[in-house]
């Protein structure tokens, strides 16, 4: 085909393949709110993971020459970095313990938000019709609940253990993902490439797994990098409130804040430094959610 | 003279409901995007079929293919009665009929390699041979270098994504291909490449087509009928050359009087048919001639409350206008409407 090829032979590649995830990647590298995020997200997971190494102290073990009387709280020291809680355990080693607490919480429970939210999503994107306005009826009953009392709500129903928190969490967050990722397929179902799929004959079902499908999540793994921030603030409001469901002598940031409210007067440390933490942890996973949407967002592409 | 048709249309409606209403939802009126079409298309030959943007053709091209399910009307392909297919044998016939699509990139799903994308029709309905022997000859067929295979979509070219578009479309060897807009996203310098790819397939694969333009220029020296379309409706179908040597209903005048003559002394002397008033919704087409409301040539009599249908009033030129021979033998001019300031001309791209 010599008419064409000349436009053709003007070689094939701008750049060389990884698409659009690719692209994004460049973007968040030059933007300093996503870098941040990452710096925060890395630190969380850095601790989390190797709390056990890094933690000074074992979380349980008080170490009691250090209170001088009852109500005594010592302040920081050179052995004891952010000092001691009330029981003289050291606070730097409950908040690293406490991040893989937080961590395993959050993921869990987004992991059950984000599988139950995909599978009622795709159903009611994939089938449409009654099964579409049932599911989307029960999805807008639950979004009015507020997320933290419908959690409290399915905590109390479910009764005690981590599990239940973590179902708890997740349960709240399936209607976010379910709405999004149905309202994300029933757009990609209107778009050309579907049609091209259709107009070669490829099967309905085909069409809808293969094509539209894979196309619709990338606002659901956005949405689940942001709900990963709220679902470490719901564990925590959960834990605040006495339904933290995990083993008391695990240290937990919500509980902490719980327990220390009492001593903000004489030991602020006692509540600055667990709150810190779970500002810090959802300020970085929400950092870098806004800007992977933002750098995904055909909007600000090209 | 009828099984040198391919493909004929007899009163092909889509009418799109317009819902409203909180929780239930009431139809409460309808977007008439096609109203009521009859076209023949012959095998070999390729319809041009223009129209501004918003008239419906795109609609009407994915209705004919039951991309879009027609509200009413017959669509006969090769003897066989289109609308009354099941699922199943509808999905088996697709591979007969294609699509090229206005917006390539849109058109490809943008995590599908090439080879993906060329694979997919091979896979759909089974193919003799390798597929990647297959895909290569496409690849070479439609200028493409072999090694474009494994790249994505966004690595390309507006040119090169229609390409790719056109190698999806002709990987079966259809029959008839709809080829809706195929150059207007594309630089200009590309388009003509893309028009001649087209020529050249169907010369070399026997194909027929149906090519959509909202501008005479594109499809006039490719087409060998042209049906002007308004409002969701055929106003004038003609021979191509006879309807550039003579458009015959007052709209197809209004379209050409539009397009700039290349001959500036020509162009000096070109008397242009501007139209009064917006182009009406299709949601609320004019009673009567649907033309009636922007017409230089309108009557007081019959223009607005009877329907002008399709009718030949000369061998191959059928014209909806009931004053077409008054108009083409001047006996009823068109009024001059240049100083109105509602006046617009038509046919430009949009
Ligand atoms: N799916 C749809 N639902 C409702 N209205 C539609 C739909 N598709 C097209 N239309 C309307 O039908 C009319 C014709 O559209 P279209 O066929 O795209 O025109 P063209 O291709 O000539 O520009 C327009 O008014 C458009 O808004
Ligand atoms: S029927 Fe009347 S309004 Fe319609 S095109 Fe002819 S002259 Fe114009
Ligand atoms: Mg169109």
């Amino acid at each position: 085909m010599s008419l064409g090829a000349a436009e053709a032979a003007i070689t094939v590649a701008e750049d060389h393949g990884g698409g659009v995830w690719r692209e994004a990647f460049k973007r968040l590298s030059r933007n300093p709110a996503a870098i941040i995020g990452a710096v925060l997200i890395a630190l969380f997971l850095f601790v989390a993971i190797f709390a056990d190494w890094l933690a000074p102290y074992t979380a349980l073990a008080p170490d009691l020459k250090q209170i001088k009387g009852p109500g005594h709280i010592p302040g920081p020291t050179a052995e004891h970095w952010l000092g001691l809680d009330d029981q003289g355990r050291d606070l730097l080693s409950r908040i690293i313990l406490g991040a893989r607490q937080s961590l395993l919480v959050g993921v869990v429970s987004l992991l059950f938000g984000m599988i139950g939210g995909i599978i009622l999503g795709l159903l009611a994107g994939g089938l449409g019709g009654w099964f579409d306005t049932g599911v989307m009826r029960l999805v807008d009953m639950m979004l009015a609940v507020p997320g933290l009392l419908f959690a409290i709500g399915i905590a109390a129903m479910l009764g005690e253990g981590l599990l239940a928190v973590m179902i708890a969490i997740g349960v709240v967050n399936v209607p976010v993902f379910a709405r999004l990722l149905r309202g994300q397929m029933l757009a990609q179902r209107e778009a050309d490439y579907a049609m091209a799929a259709k107009s070669l004959g490829v099967k309905r079902r085909r069409v809808i797994l293969g094509h539209v499908f894979p196309n619709s999540l990338t606002p659901v793994i956005v949405q689940g990098t942001l709900t990963l921030a709220t679902a470490i603030i719901e564990a925590a409001g959960l834990a605040f409130l006495g339904l933290s469901g995990a083993d008391p002598s695990i240290p937990e940031w919500g509980r902490m804040l719980a327990e220390s409210q009492r001593h903000l007067a004489i030991a602020p440390q006692l509540v600055i430094a667990p709150g810190l933490a779970i500002v810090l942890a959802a300020l970085g996973f929400t950092l870098l959610g806004e800007s992977l949407r933002e750098a995904l967002d055909p909007k600000y592409r090209r | 003279m009828t099984d040198d048709v391919l493909m004929s249309v007899r009163g092909l409606k889509v009418h799109f409901p317009i819902r409203k209403g909180v929780l239930v939802d009431r139809v409460v009126g309808h977007v008439r995007a096609v109203d009521g079409v009859d076209l023949d298309i012959r095998r070999g030959q390729t319809y041009g079929l223009v129209g501004e943007s918003g008239c419906g053709k795109s609609t009407l091209g994915r209705a004919m293919l039951r991309l879009v399910e027609p509200t009413d009307g017959t669509i006969t392909f090769d003897g066989t009665d289109v609308r009354a297919l099941k699922t199943e044998p509808m999905r088996l016939l697709r591979k007969r009929l294609q699509m090229v699509f206005q917006d390539p990139l849109a058109s490809l799903d943008p995590r599908q390699s090439v080879e993906s994308v060329l694979t997919e029709p091979l896979r759909t309905h089974g193919f003799p041979g390798k597929p990647a022997d297959r895909v290569r000859e496409l690849l070479d067929v439609v200028g493409l270098p072999a090694n474009a295979a494994g790249r994505y979509p966004h690595e390309f070219s507006g040119g090169q994504r229609q390409r790719i578009g056109i190698a999806r479309a002709i990987a079966l060897n259809p029959d008839l291909i709809i080829a809706d807009e195929p150059v207007s996203a594309l630089d200009v310098s590309i388009q003509a490449q893309i028009v001649n790819l087209l020529e050249d397939l169907q010369e070399q694969l026997g194909l027929t087509y149906v090519v959509v333009a909202h501008d005479l220029a594109v499809v006039r020296h490719v087409s060998d009928t042209i049906g002007v379309m308004y409002l969701g409706s055929i106003v004038e179908e003609s021979p191509s050359d006879d309807l550039y040597a003579e458009p015959l209903h007052p709209y197809t005048i209004a379209l050409m009087s539009a397009i700039p003559i290349p001959d500036p002394v020509v162009e000096e002397r070109r008397e242009r048919i501007l139209l009064t008033g917006d182009l009406p919704s299709p949601a609320n087409i004019p009673p009567g001639c649907r033309f009636h409301t922007r017409c230089p040539f309108r009557q007081t009599t019959r223009c607005a409350d009877e329907v002008p249908s399709l009718r030949e009033i000369r061998p191959g030129r059928k014209v909806a206008c009931h004053w077409s021979e008054e108009i083409v033998s001047g006996r009823i001019q068109a009024a001059a409407s240049s100083h109105d300031p509602t006046a617009t001309e038509v046919g430009a791209p949009v």
